[in-house]
């Protein structure tokens, strides 16, 4: 793995190197392993080691990026020469900002995080990921069910270093267990991820898909139309994670954000509260953004009204100067953009939903619904409309049908068609907040949710 | 390179490996972007590396590093046997390759201008020419335009004795304009959608493109949608343009043919297939019109499937994927093919890059263009009432591949054979062998062409591949419409 002081050296090289006004250089890569598994057997099994150099050169309000994931003398210095080639032939943009320096304001103080490297998930082999795959795989077999999975751990750095003396540095490990179980004509679905193994039960996982396998099982079809719906947390992750890149503050001025002409004003339910904070405990990731600016905490959604947004440095500082400086709350750079340049700007990565004063759990959801249908995970989510958050999707290994309080039997699974304006409106229970994982959207910290009228538009034929 | 493909396969044979492959690729891109006249993005990136594939005790390994010194080479095959050993534990049967001749050979995209040898002034320029036109039409409020080149290397050498150098480059552009205004935003793209066309061959294809001759239009388009009636909900005909036909081919016929999702090995992440295999030369996947082929061959064009060899070292073929109607063929790997009966591989094992296991993937999935001569104009003008539509907006599809639902950015209405008043937020669904069964017209060859799809996601580590779609537009009877917005 790469270290620190390392890091530091190559980039006083590239630095020796250069002959731009300023350099930033990132460091990112590190050590992976995943088994997989399908048919009750391992079918596939790797692991990698990569690390990647990513060079920023500036000359007079002109900039690019060049990367490589060599190390050697000739690979810098060709480094060094993409990125500066590519830089020269610009023209200027007087927008561009100086490099950060990481003492240019108080809302830059370094971010403090929980240690997010495990040695439950660093000392993961290929004979141990096997192990917990087998216990997967005799879970299936005693319910007379097909498994199919990964379990995969990796451990990676983040660096940034530039001429202005950023050094920041971030180390993570990561671990994956999902699990889906096959019946004749049901399945179901379990995922879990953290920084720390040892949070991770493969067993129960499994087992929990497996019940929701054998519970779908002879599903029936329920006419669309419009249901209460309980989405559990990985239902709820996936399709919330296509908002979060508009509270971006580059996509405000770039009129393409459904929040245009909508901040400040109520359009999520009053229990709807939403942060990004990266230092939360359950959250994931480094610190510091792209440009080495510390991650801040920031209140996106309170009470169903939108407050405020993400800003990378440059975005902050040509929101100043807009139309929209007095309509869209603080603006200052929160720590969230991506390496430059980039067209996004920035976004919030660290998601968690604020979960209500009295959480109701699943069980009292379904408990507490007259006629529904719960949902474990949602699948294939597009966008169907960008200004009314309108997404499609499916739902997917494990739709029920809940009558009188009781999950009565399992349901051919739905396409819906639904506004996220709609959705989060029409919350009326929420559960305690957890790490969600799913396939759709990152990881966030999200409760299960019950919500009216959630818009069911077809019906698949399993 | 081959040296050190060596030196990973000797380990790999002296630790008991009774097959092994070693990539070694070395790959460049380059991305250029602009968007509202200033630069959006400016990065040139390469990646070197080596993966080697076992078979150990009967099961698969994997390993790969960026380190190609010698020490690190042999510790990643070594790694790669460990890791096998460790899958041989829940081993059910014994891993089976079907036979494939070992070849020495060398394949090159065909490639007229080197996309690297093109300035990167001359580039800009060219964005920034097409970022002043969007920009001129009254109403746009976002223009993007994009350039981005690929050129990779590979080296290929086997247990077996095979040993493939292969070459290949790949370019797409393209552009879109945005507009907002009230509470919509319309966007049109050109070529197509998600960054344009993309095609495996040189520079060349930005000639091609007449990218600049059409960006006043798109963008006027992109304004004009605001006014545009909102699509109707309903049953109607529908005729497609062939962008949108051929991410329809993509995902309802592409998808399922994947012998590897067939067999369940694709359950917990992209899903499984309908095309169980009693499906095979039994199902009327369309009408007698429907004729689908899975062609890798130079000779069906500079698609993003195109290769001399795949990645396990089989060469680029031909498999008739729908045949008058008839599903005859699915895409198959040197493991998967005796599944099905087949005693060599179809050849369309793929990886991203050198870090990747590779898995079966699509290769140029194409929709035969008509035999009789029919232009889209002709094809209107048969069409007494329908819609017209154009350019992909949103694409979903469940995990067997059963229902999709599919939006456009524009569309026009067709009356009495003359396309009449444009339309907006366009959508359809359906059930996929009713829609395929429901064609009823193919617009011929001069219509006919090879569309990109940079971005197909699959796999566990996610793999992001390109694809190849000939499509030429065509008709369909009786599809529902609109219900993308139903009950919003």
């Amino acid at each position: 793995m790469l270290t620190k002081d390392q890091a530091a050296t190559i980039f006083a090289k590239l630095k020796k190197l250069s002959t731009a006004d300023e350099i930033e250089v990132l460091f990112f890569g590190g050590k992976s392993a995943l088994t997989r598994f399908a048919n009750n057997t391992i079918h596939q099994n790797v692991a990698e080691e990569n690390h990647g150099v990513s060079v920023r050169t500036v000359f007079a309000g002109r900039t690019a990026r060049a990367t490589t994931n060599k190390f050697d003398d000739a690979s810098l210095q060709r480094v060094i020469q993409a990125s500066e080639a590519l830089t020269k032939v610009q023209h200027p943009d007087a927008d561009l900002l100086p490099l950060f320096s990481g003492v240019e304001n108080k809302s830059a103080s370094p971010t403090r995080i929980p240690s997010r490297s495990f040695e439950s998930t660093l000392a993961l082999t290929p004979e141990s990921r096997a192990e917990g795959v087998e216990q997967m795989i005799g879970i299936a077999k005693r319910h007379k069910l097909t498994a199919a999975g990964i379990f995969a751990n990796s451990e990676t750095i983040e660096g940034i270093f530039n001429s202005r003396g950023v050094a920041a540095w971030h180390t993570q490990s990561s671990c994956d267990i999902s699990v889906t179980m096959l019946a004749a004509d049901s399945s179901g679905w379990q995922k879990g991820n953290s920084p720390d193994a040892s949070n991770l039960d493969a067993r129960k996982l499994a087992e929990t898909a497996a019940q929701k396998a054998i519970g779908s099982a002879g599903p029936q079809e329920l006419p669309a139309g419009k249901y209460t719906v309980i989405l559990e947390p990985a239902a709820v992750l996936d399709i919330v994670g296509f908002m979060f890149s508009d509270f971006s503050g580059l996509a405000i001025l770039d009129q393409r954000s459904f929040l245009n002409d909508r901040i400040g004003k109520q359009i999520f339910g009053g229990n709807i509260n939403i942060w990004d904070d990266v230092a939360h405990p359950l959250q994931s990731g480094a610190p510091f953004d792209g440009e080495g600016a510390p991650r801040q905490r920031v209140q996106l959604v309170e009470n169903g009204i939108v407050k405020r947004l993400v800003y990378a440095r440059p975005t902050a500082e040509r929101m100043r100067r807009s139309e929209y400086k007095d309509q869209v709350g603080p603006i200052v750079p929160t720590g969230h953009g991506f390496p430059l340049p980039n067209e996004l700007g920035e976004a919030p990565l660290n998601i968690i939903f604020s979960e209500p004063k009295q959480p109701t759990n699943v069980d009292q959801m379904i408990a507490s619904t007259e006629r529904g249908v719960l949902v474990t995970r949602l699948w294939y989510i597009r966008e169907v409309d960008p200004y009314e958050k309108i997404l499609t999707g499916m739902t997917r290994d494990g739709t029920f049908l809940v009558e009188n309080g009781k999950v009565r039997h399992g349901l051919l699974n739905f396409r819906f068609n639904e506004s996220l304006l709609h959705m989060l409106s029409n919350v009326e229970q929420m559960s305690g907040s957890v790490r969600a994982s799913g396939e759709e959207s990152f990881d966030m910290v999200v409760p299960a949710m019950k919500v009216r009228d959630f818009n069911f538009t077809e019906v698949t034929r399993f | 390179m081959k040296q050190i493909a060596h030196w990973a396969l000797n380990i790999a044979n002296q630790r008991g490996a009774s097959y092994a492959d070693a990539r070694i690729v070395d790959a460049r891109s380059r991305a250029l972007a602009t968007k509202n006249s200033k630069l959006g993005q400016a990065s040139d990136s390469e990646s070197l590396g080596l993966g080697i594939r076992v078979i150990g005790d009967g099961a698969w390994g994997f390993s790969a590093s960026d380190d190609l010194r010698r020490e690190a080479v042999e510790e990643t095959a070594a790694r790669a046997l460990e890791i096998a050993k460790a899958s041989a534990r829940l081993k059910q049967d014994a891993v089976r390759l079907a036979p494939e001749k070992p070849v020495t050979a060398e394949w090159t995209t065909p490639c007229q201008i080197d996309p690297f040898g093109i300035s990167i002034e001359q580039n800009l320029e060219l964005l920034f020419a097409i970022d002043r036109e969007l920009c001129a039409v009254a109403g746009v409020t976002l223009a993007e335009t994009n350039l981005n080149f690929h050129r990779e290397e590979q080296w290929f050498l086997s247990t077996e004795g095979t040993d493939i150098h292969q070459t290949k480059y790949s370019t797409g552009a393209g552009y879109a304009a945005y507009a907002f205004a009230g509470s919509d935003i319309q966007k049109r793209s050109y070529p197509s959608s998600y960054g344009g066309q993309w095609q495996n061959k040189g520079y060349e294809l930005v000639h091609e493109l007449k990218l600049l001759e059409n960006a006043s239009r798109i963008a006027e388009e992109a304004v004009a949608l605001h006014k545009a009636d909102k699509c109707p909900e309903g049953r109607f005909t529908v005729i497609l343009e062939g962008s949108q036909l051929g991410l329809q081919i993509h995902e309802s016929i592409g998808h399922p043919i994947e012998l590897d999702r067939v067999l369940g090995m694709e359950a917990n992440f992209a899903g499984t297939s309908f095309l169980t295999l009693d499906k095979l030369r039994t199902l009327r996947y369309g009408s007698d019109l429907v004729n689908v082929v899975a062609d890798a061959r130079q000779e069906h064009g500079p698609g993003l499937g195109t290769f001399g060899f795949d990645d396990e070292g089989v060469p680029a073929q031909c498999t008739p994927i729908v045949t008058n109607g008839l599903f005859t063929g699915y895409l198959s790997s040197r493991e998967t093919a005796h599944m099905v009966g087949a005693n060599r591989s179809g050849g369309t094992l793929r990886a991203e890059n050198w870090n990747r296991l590779p898995i079966i993937r699509m290769t140029n999935v194409s929709l035969l263009p008509g035999e009789k001569p029919l232009t889209l104009e002709q094809l209107i003008s048969d069409t007494d009432n329908g819609v017209y539509m154009e350019t992909n907006r949103s694409w979903s599809i469940d995990d067997k591949r059963y229902n999709f639902q599919f939006g456009t950015e524009i569309g026009w209405e067709i009356k009495n054979g003359k396309r009449r008043r444009m339309l907006k937020n366009c959508s359809y669904s359906g059930i996929t062998t009713e829609f395929w069964n429901s064609l009823d017209a193919i617009c011929s060859r001069d219509e006919w062409v090879l569309w990109g799809t940079p971005n197909c996601g699959k796999g566990q580590p996610q793999q992001v591949m390109g694809t190849g779609h000939g499509a030429a537009p065509s008709r369909f009877r009786n599809i529902k419409v609109g219900s993308a917005y139903k009950g919003n």
